[in-house]
C-alpha cells in the first residue's frame, strides 16, 4: 500500500497516549485492561520475531528446510497449548481467535451433529461471539436455550439439567466471564454433559492461563483460546477439539487446503502460533505464583477503595473469580464521567455511554443488578505487569473522583436526604 | 470518547454546582431523567419576582461528562437572563458550543428540559403563592 495517502483516520503516530511519569515514579497511563488485552510479554515478541524474517517459510511447504523450520515451530506450539490444558498435540486446531474458535466450535458442531438433534444451551452471560452464534443458528432451525445465571453470576446445575433433552447436541458455557470474572462450574458442567451424550465447549480465553484448565479433568470437548488475553499476539488463537472419549467431529467454516486436519484451512500465521505457545509456556511455567500475586493486588484495590467509599457494590462472586478480576458499582455516579475523571488509567466501564449499543451491561443486568448500578461499573482488569505502587495510585485515584462526583450527584444529594429513589416518579418517560 | 476542550473544562471545573432551598416562593427546581438512563440533572434557579430575572443558578447532574458539562453550560446561560429569555435557550445551541458527538446530542435535549423544568416550577409557585398579583399582571 501506497504510504502517501492520507486519510481522515488518524494514525497510531497521530494519537498520543499521553505517556508520563507520575511524582511517585509510576508511568502513566496506566494500563489496567487487561480482559480487553493484555501488553505482550517480551519473551513473547523474542519468540517470534524470527519468523517474520529469516525464518518465514510456509508451514504446509512439505519439500524443503524453509517449509520445515515454520512446521517445527507450529508443532512446538501446538504441543505447549495442549500440555497447559491437558490435551495432546493432535488436539489443537489453529485459528485467528477467539471469535472465530467460538464460531468453528458451535457451527461446526451444529452442522455435523444436525441429524442427532436441533437443540444447544448456553448462558444469557456469554460472550458475543458465542451469543451472536447461537442466534445465527435460531435462524436455521436450531433451538436455543439461554440459561439465566444467579446473582452471583453462576449457572445454576439444575437449570442446566433440566434444560438438556432428547435433542440438544451441545452445551457451551464459558470458563471466566470476560466482564465481572466469575468462573462457572465447569467441572460440573462437563461431567452432566458426558453423563447426558452431549457435546461441550467452552470458551475459555479469559480463563487459560490464568486459573487450571484440564480438558479431561473437566470433561470439555471443545475449547476457545486466544494469544492476546494471556501476553501473546492478537490475531492467533486456537480451538481444542477431543480426539477420543468421544471423537468429535466439526463441519468446518472455511475450505480450502485442507489445513488443520480439514478443519481450517489457510496457510498458517507462524509467528503469531510461535508466540501463542509460548505465551501458554510462560503461563505454564508463572501461573501458581502468578495467580497468588494477581489475587492479592486485586484484593488491595478492593480493599482500599471499599474500606474509604460506602455504597460500592462488587459484582458478581468474589469466590469464584479471576484472580485478576474487580467489577464494581459505585453507586450515584456514573460510569463514562468516572472514566473521564480517572482519564490516566486504563479500565472499562458497564455503563451504556461507553457501549456502542448505547445499552447497559447485559452481563450486570442478568445478575439482576439494576440499570442504575450497571451505569456505576467499572471493570479493573489486573494483569501480570501490573505493580503494587499501581494499585495504590489508582485506588487513590478512584477515591477522590468518586467523591467529587457524589459531590456532584443529585442522587447522592436525595439518597442522604433519606429520599428512597426507588420510589421516586422520573421523568424520563417524556423521551 | 473524546470530547471537545470545552466539554473537558465544564467537567474538571463544573460551573454553579450546589443546591438552594426547595421551599423557598423565587427557587425554582427542574429533576429530569432517571437513574436506570444514567442521566438525572437537577437545576435550580432563583427568580427575582419584580424583574423576572434569573439571579443565580446551581445543578448537580449524575450523567457521562457530556451531561455535566450540558447542565453547567445551562447554568452559565440562565444567569442574568429573565424566565423569558431563558425558555429560549434551545438543546441546539448547546450542542454547538460544546461540539457535542451525535450520540450525545439527548445530554443537550435533557439540559433544556431541567431548564424549562426549573421555571415551570417557579411558574406554578409564584400562581400559588400570588395568584391575585398574577391575574392583575394580565
Amino acid at each position: 500500500m501506497s504510504t502517501d495517502v492520507k486519510t481522515a483516520t488518524p494514525t497510531s503516530k497521530d494519537i498520543d497516549i499521553g505517556q508520563r511519569t507520575a511524582p511517585n515514579g509510576i508511568k502513566l497511563p496506566i494500563y489496567m485492561d487487561n480482559h480487553a488485552t493484555t501488553p505482550m510479554d517480551p519473551r513473547v515478541l523474542e519468540e517470534m520475531l524470527p519468523y517474520f524474517m529469516e525464518k518465514f517459510g510456509n508451514a504446509a511447504s512439505r519439500n524443503h528446510p524453509f517449509g520445515w523450520v515454520a512446521e517445527e515451530a507450529v508443532e512446538l506450539s501446538r504441543e505447549r497449548i495442549a500440555k497447559l490444558i491437558g490435551a495432546s498435540a493432535k488436539e489443537i486446531i489453529f485459528t485467528s481467535g477467539a471469535t472465530e474458535s467460538d464460531n468453528l466450535a458451535i457451527k461446526g458442531v451444529a452442522e455435523m451433529y444436525r441429524e442427532k438433534g436441533n437443540h444447544i444451551i448456553t448462558a444469557v452471560t456469554e460472550h458475543k461471539a458465542v451469543l451472536d452464534t447461537c442466534k445465527h443458528l435460531e435462524k436455521f432451525g436450531f433451538r436455543v436455550t439461554y440459561l439465566p445465571v444467579q446473582k452471583d453470576g453462576l449457572v445454576d446445575l439444575d437449570d442446566l439439567k433440566r434444560a438438556i433433552d432428547d435433542k440438544t447436541i451441545l452445551v457451551t458455557i464459558m470458563a471466566a466471564n470476560n466482564e465481572i470474572g466469575v468462573l462457572q462450574p465447569i467441572a460440573e458442567i462437563g461431567k452432566l454433559c458426558h453423563e447426558r451424550g452431549v457435546i461441550f465447549h467452552s470458551d475459555a480465553v479469559q480463563a487459560i492461563g490464568k486459573v487450571p484448565i484440564d480438558v479431561n479433568k473437566m470433561n470439555i470437548d471443545v475449547a476457545s483460546i486466544t494469544g492476546h488475553k494471556l501476553y501473546g499476539p492478537k490475531g492467533a488463537g486456537a480451538l481444542y477439539v477431543r480426539r477420543k472419549n468421544p471423537r468429535v467431529q466439526l463441519v468446518p467454516l472455511i475450505d480450502g487446503g485442507g489445513h488443520e486436519r480439514g478443519m481450517r484451512s489457510g496457510t498458517l500465521n507462524v509467528p503469531g502460533i510461535a508466540g501463542l505457545g509460548k505465551a501458554c509456556a510462560i503461563a505454564q511455567e508463572e501461573m501458581p505464583q502468578e495467580s497468588c500475586k494477581m489475587a492479592g493486588l486485586r484484593n488491595r484495590l478492593r480493599d482500599s477503595i471499599m474500606s474509604r467509599l460506602d455504597e460500592v457494590y462488587i459484582n458478581g462472586s468474589m469466590e469464584h473469580r479471576l484472580p485478576g478480576n474487580l467489577n464494581i458499582s459505585f453507586a450515584y455516579v456514573e460510569g463514562e464521567s468516572l472514566l473521564m475523571g480517572i482519564n490516566d488509567i486504563a479500565v472499562s466501564s458497564g455503563s451504556a455511554c461507553t457501549s456502542a449499543t448505547l445499552e447497559p451491561s447485559y452481563v450486570l443486568k442478568a445478575l439482576g443488578t439494576g440499570d442504575d448500578l450497571a451505569h456505576s461499573s467499572i471493570r479493573f482488569g489486573i494483569g501480570r505487569f501490573n505493580t503494587e505502587a499501581e494499585i495504590d495510585y489508582v485506588a487513590d485515584r478512584v477515591v477522590e473522583t468518586v467523591l467529587r462526583l457524589r459531590e456532584l450527584s443529585p442522587l447522592y444529594e436525595m439518597a442522604k436526604e433519606g429520599v428512597d429513589l426507588k420510589s421516586v416518579k422520573w421523568a424520563a418517560e417524556a423521551h | 470518547m473524546s470530547y471537545s476542550d470545552k466539554v473537558i473544562d465544564h467537567y474538571n471545573n463544573p460551573r454553579n454546582v450546589g443546591s438552594m432551598d426547595k421551599k423557598d416562593a423565587d427557587v425554582g427546581t427542574g429533576l429530569v431523567g432517571a437513574p436506570e438512563c444514567g442521566d438525572v440533572m437537577k437545576l435550580q434557579i432563583k427568580v427575582n419576582p419584580q424583574t423576572n430575572i434569573i439571579e443565580d443558578a446551581k445543578f448537580k447532574t449524575f450523567g457521562c461528562g457530556s451531561a455535566i458539562a450540558s447542565s453547567s453550560l445551562a447554568t452559565e446561560w440562565v444567569k442574568g437572563k429573565t424566565v423569558d429569555q431563558a425558555l429560549e435557550i434551545k438543546n441546539t445551541e448547546i450542542v454547538k458550543e460544546l461540539a457535542l458527538p451525535p450520540v450525545k446530542i439527548h445530554c443537550s435535549v435533557l439540559a433544556e428540559d431541567a431548564i424549562r423544568a426549573a421555571i415551570g416550577d417557579w411558574k406554578k409557585k409564584q400562581e400559588a403563592v400570588k395568584p391575585v398579583e398574577v391575574r392583575a399582571a394580565q
